[in-house]
Parts: C-alpha cells; sequence; structure tokens
C-alpha cells in the first residue's frame, strides 16, 4: 500500500505542467491589458467580447467550416478503406492497418511540407501536367483553401479509419450471415446491419478527425500561406506576434471548451472504439 | 472480377496517397536541380550542405539531446508512476489515467502556448531547459500507457515471494518486477524518444532564441519557400523517424498481444 506514495513525483509533475498552465491561460483570458501591453490582474470580458467582433466570428466560422469538410471528405475515403482492411484475411490485415498507424506518428510538418513540394508552381504536379501538355501556364494550387483541405484530409485520414476499422474488425460475424439467410441482400446488410453496428467507430473518427482540424496552425500556414487564416493561427499569433497573450488565451479557453464538449460524447463511447493502436 | 479489380484499385490508390507525397519527398532530396521540379540529375550534393551548415548541425545535436534526456528522465518518472497507479485503489486509478490522458488528448498547439504561458510566469528562460521541461511532460503520459499492460501481466505473488524470502521492497522491485516489465519500459523510452525527436508543436512555443531542433529549423526555412536542402533534411528525418516505430510496432504488438 505504500506504494501509492510513489505516485507523488508523478502527480507533482502533472500538478505543475499539465494543469496549473492550464489553469493560468483560463486566468489570464479573464486579464486586462495595461497600454504597454501588459498582464494586469483585473477582472474583465473584454477578451470574450472581442471574439465576437465579425473578423474573428468569420476567423471561428472558417475554421469550422474545413474542419467539417475535412472531416466528412475523411469519413467517405476513410469507411470504405476501413471495410476493406477488415474485411481483408488476417495476415494482411495487420501490415494494412500498420500503414495507416505510422504516419500518425511521424512529424506533421514534414508530411504537411511535402505537399508543398508537389503543389508550389515549379512542383511535380504542374511539371507534370505541364509535360502531358493538358495545361501551358502552371495552376495556382499552393496557398489556396483548397490545398488547406487537402493537407488536413491527409493528415487525418488515419483517424478516422482506425477507430472504424477497430469497430468492424470486431463485428459479430454470425450477425451479417443472420441476415443473409433471412434474404437480405447485400445493401441491405450494409445498411441495416454492418453501418449501424459501426456509428461508435464512426463518431470516434469523426472527433478525432475535427479535434486535429479545428485547432491546427500548421497546414493553414504552410498550405494556406498565411491567407488562411483559422482559429490556430489566431493562437499562435497573439502568442507570439501581437503579444496579446490574454485574447489568444481567451480563443485558446473557447477551443478548449469545444474540445471538451467532443471529449465527453466521445466518453460514452470509448468502450466500443477509438483506440490508436 | 470487376468488383474485385475496383477493390484493388481503391486500396492502391489510397496507399499511393498517404505514401507518395513523403516518396516523392525523398526522391527530390537527391536532385540535381535547385529551383525546378523537374529531374536532372541524382546528387548527394544537398546532403553534404547540410552537414556543413553549422546551423543544421546545432540543431540536429540539440535535437539527439533533447530527445534522449527527455526519454531517459520521462521514462524514470513514468515506470515509478505506473507501478504506483497500478497498486492504487480503482477510484484513484481511474483520476490518475485520466490525467495520463490529458496531455495526449489536449491539442498540441494548448499544450505549447499553456507551457509558454507557465514558464515565462516562472521566470524561466526559454531555451534549452525549457524545451526539455516540455518534452518530458509530453513524454511521461507514453511510458506510463506501455508500462502499465506489463504490470497487469505480472504474477501478483512474485513480489509477495520475494519479500518472504528476505528481499527489501527495493530488492524485490529491481530484482524482480523491473526485470518482468523490462519490455514495457524499453518500448515506453524508444516512444518517448521517437516523440521526442519528431515533435515540432510543442518545441516551437517554449523554445527561445538561438535554441533550434530540426523540426524547429525546417519550420523556419519553409517561410522561404521549398528548397532541396529541406528536402533532404526531412527525408534524413522521416527515414529515422520511420525506422523507429518499425521496431516499436513490434514491441507494442508484443506487449499488448
Amino acid at each position: 500500500m505504500r506504494k501509492k506514495w510513489l505516485a507523488i513525483p508523478y502527480a507533482l509533475w502533472a500538478l505543475i505542467f499539465s494543469v496549473i498552465p492550464i489553469l493560468l491561460i483560463a486566468i489570464y483570458s479573464f486579464c486586462s491589458r495595461s497600454p504597454y501591453g501588459n498582464i494586469v490582474y483585473t477582472f474583465t470580458w473584454d477578451n470574450y467580447r472581442r471574439f465576437l467582433e465579425p473578423i474573428y466570428l468569420n476567423v471561428l466560422w472558417r475554421s469550422v467550416v474545413l474542419a467539417v469538410q475535412s472531416t466528412i471528405i475523411c469519413f467517405l475515403l476513410g469507411y470504405p478503406m476501413a471495410l476493406l482492411i477488415a474485411r481483408s484475411d488476417i495476415k494482411k490485415r495487420s501490415l494494412m492497418i500498420l500503414l495507416f498507424i505510422l504516419p500518425l506518428w511521424t512529424n506533421f510538418l514534414l508530411r504537411t511540407y511535402a505537399w508543398m513540394v508537389l503543389l508550389r508552381d515549379q512542383g511535380v504536379i504542374n511539371q507534370f501536367l505541364i509535360a502531358l501538355g493538358i495545361i501551358e501556364e502552371p495552376l495556382k494550387l499552393l496557398y489556396t483553401n483548397g490545398a488547406v483541405l487537402l493537407g488536413m484530409v491527409y493528415n487525418f485520414l488515419p483517424f478516422m479509419v482506425l477507430p472504424i476499422y477497430a469497430v468492424l474488425s470486431k463485428l459479430d460475424h454470425s450477425l451479417i450471415e443472420a441476415a443473409e439467410d433471412l434474404g437480405a441482400t447485400s445493401l441491405e446488410v450494409f445498411m441495416k446491419v454492418i453501418f449501424p453496428l459501426s456509428i461508435p467507430g464512426v463518431i470516434s473518427g469523426t472527433i478525432m478527425v475535427f479535434m486535429p482540424a479545428v485547432s491546427t496552425f500548421i497546414i493553414s500556414d504552410l498550405l494556406g500561406g498565411g491567407q488562411t487564416i483559422l482559429l490556430g493561427n489566431l493562437i499562435q499569433n497573439q502568442f507570439l506576434v501581437a503579444r496579446n497573450w490574454q485574447f489568444g488565451s481567451s480563443i485558446s479557453i473557447i477551443m478548449i471548451s469545444m474540445i471538451l464538449v467532443c471529449m465527453a460524447i466521445m466518453g460514452r463511447y470509448r468502450e466500443e472504439g477509438g483506440e490508436l493502436w | 472480377m470487376v468488383k474485385k479489380a475496383l477493390k484493388g484499385t481503391y486500396i492502391t490508390l489510397m496507399y499511393l496517397f498517404l505514401y507518395l507525397p513523403i516518396f516523392l519527398l525523398i526522391v527530390y532530396s537527391f536532385n540535381d536541380s535547385r529551383y525546378r521540379g523537374s529531374w536532372s540529375g541524382f546528387t548527394f550534393r544537398w546532403y553534404r550542405e547540410l552537414f556543413q551548415d553549422r546551423t543544421i548541425v546545432a540543431a540536429l545535436y540539440n535535437t539527439f539531446t533533447i530527445a534522449l534526456l527527455a526519454a531517459l528522465i520521462a521514462t524514470v518518472i513514468g515506470t515509478v508512476s505506473a507501478v504506483a497507479i497500478h497498486n492504487m485503489s480503482p477510484k484513484a486509478k481511474v483520476f490518475f489515467m485520466n490525467v495520463t490522458y490529458l496531455p495526449v488528448l489536449n491539442p498540441d498547439i494548448v499544450i505549447g502556448i499553456s507551457l509558454l504561458a507557465l514558464f515565462v510566469w516562472m521566470q524561466l528562460k526559454l531555451g534549452f531547459i525549457t524545451l526539455l521541461l516540455a518534452h518530458i511532460t509530453f513524454n511521461i503520459p507514453y511510458v506510463i500507457l506501455a508500462v502499465l499492460p506489463k504490470l497487469k501481466q505480472l504474477n501478483p505473488h512474485l513480489e509477495e515471494a520475494a519479500l518472504d524470502l528476505g528481499a527489501t521492497p527495493l530488492q524485490a522491485f529491481f530484482k524482480v518486477i523491473l526485470p518482468e516489465i523490462m519490455p514495457g519500459v524499453i518500448t515506453g523510452a524508444l516512444l518517448a524518444f521517437t516523440l521526442s525527436l519528431d515533435d515540432f508543436m510543442v518545441s516551437f512555443f517554449t523554445t527561445g532564441s538561438g535554441i533550434n531542433t530540426l523540426s524547429i529549423k525546417i519550420y523556419s526555412m519553409t517561410k522561404l519557400g521549398v528548397s532541396p536542402k529541406i528536402n533532404a533534411l526531412s527525408a534524413l528525418l522521416f527515414i529515422g523517424v520511420i525506422g523507429l516505430l518499425g521496431v516499436l510496432q513490434a514491441r507494442i504488438r508484443k506487449i499488448y498481444d
């Protein structure tokens, strides 16, 4: 029983480096600003009120729209993939799923940069199309909203495939056989048996794609080229460039709240899916 | 037949989508042409230039030192905490696991800025030390998550037997428990090392002027556009991390099976 005390170093570490930082951000988000931009510890709603200005609501709107779009595309591309992997034979399956796990543990920055190499005016795609004679002038692919969306789908697709796969691979096959024996067509089996049973995985996947998509700043920074300002860019800007930590904090708190709501929904489905390994 | 071909095509396209950009990036790091995307001959020039660039070599050194130190410290703290969490009452366990999941689920940008706020509030000078503290922080949970399954598989009577035979609790830990959970500990350490090597977001916010890691260096270079040197540096980092992950994946599978 004495072993419990071994948790003290970690408890202290987590308190100082995980809990207090978040509290600090929460406090800053209600602090005023001195004329020189310093933090003044008097209570104000100003930082939240400022977020209600049209420019910032626009940023929120754009972030949410892009995150929703990328989530939908990830779902449309990822669901069939998860289904195909879950139906492959056991031997191939582990390699196929491993190839979806690997990218998740590599650097987002590098994977996003790889698309800069492909999309720029002198990039691989434009050179290829020009060589084929399809176009004469390079297309503007980089620094567009489309490029940001592509970057999101590319980076976050595995987050959709993995939880759906986790649910589908554990599916009780006798249910499908029963439906087939009772005369259901393969479309009916999918719509009435497989898909409803996989919904927990779809929900986990949706949240796991939406969360990083709504908070990213790398993808919009590299592929949007400063033209696509999202929540993440706004936070980064307020902390490192504008030095308005109070406002940056209030945006962070708004983002954390959005994510907490998502996690509360996810918590209900954690049992059935959402494993990353 | 047609259905099978369609399925095959879809699977192939998806994997091409995932891996072709990385593959092309690596191929283009050997391209002799500086500006154009077309191929103009094979060269090692960009790799040579990398190792002649002092700022890049310094970034490489920082990256490895921080990854090694952070992995080492996080492994010690994480292993001890995992043992503690394993022996807790169910309620306390749930509480601690939630705290453990906090940095895993929190968006990187929030971890980054909140640590920045903490370090400035503590009046720590941003640089090597703050980077190290930040890396240890995001590493500990992964070590705990790697060691806990091994503890669950442990026969609880082993330790009692050691204690009955006259071992001190410390001896029992080092001679009986630790060798048993060692695979989990090593996996946790490797995982921590890899994540540390690979991190950009948290490092970006918690570093000070003059201290770069490879990822931060790459980020600042991308501000000037695409260059073959970044391709080469990215290719190196990619291949290194993918290699480490290959080793890790095999180990993690063993732990969870």
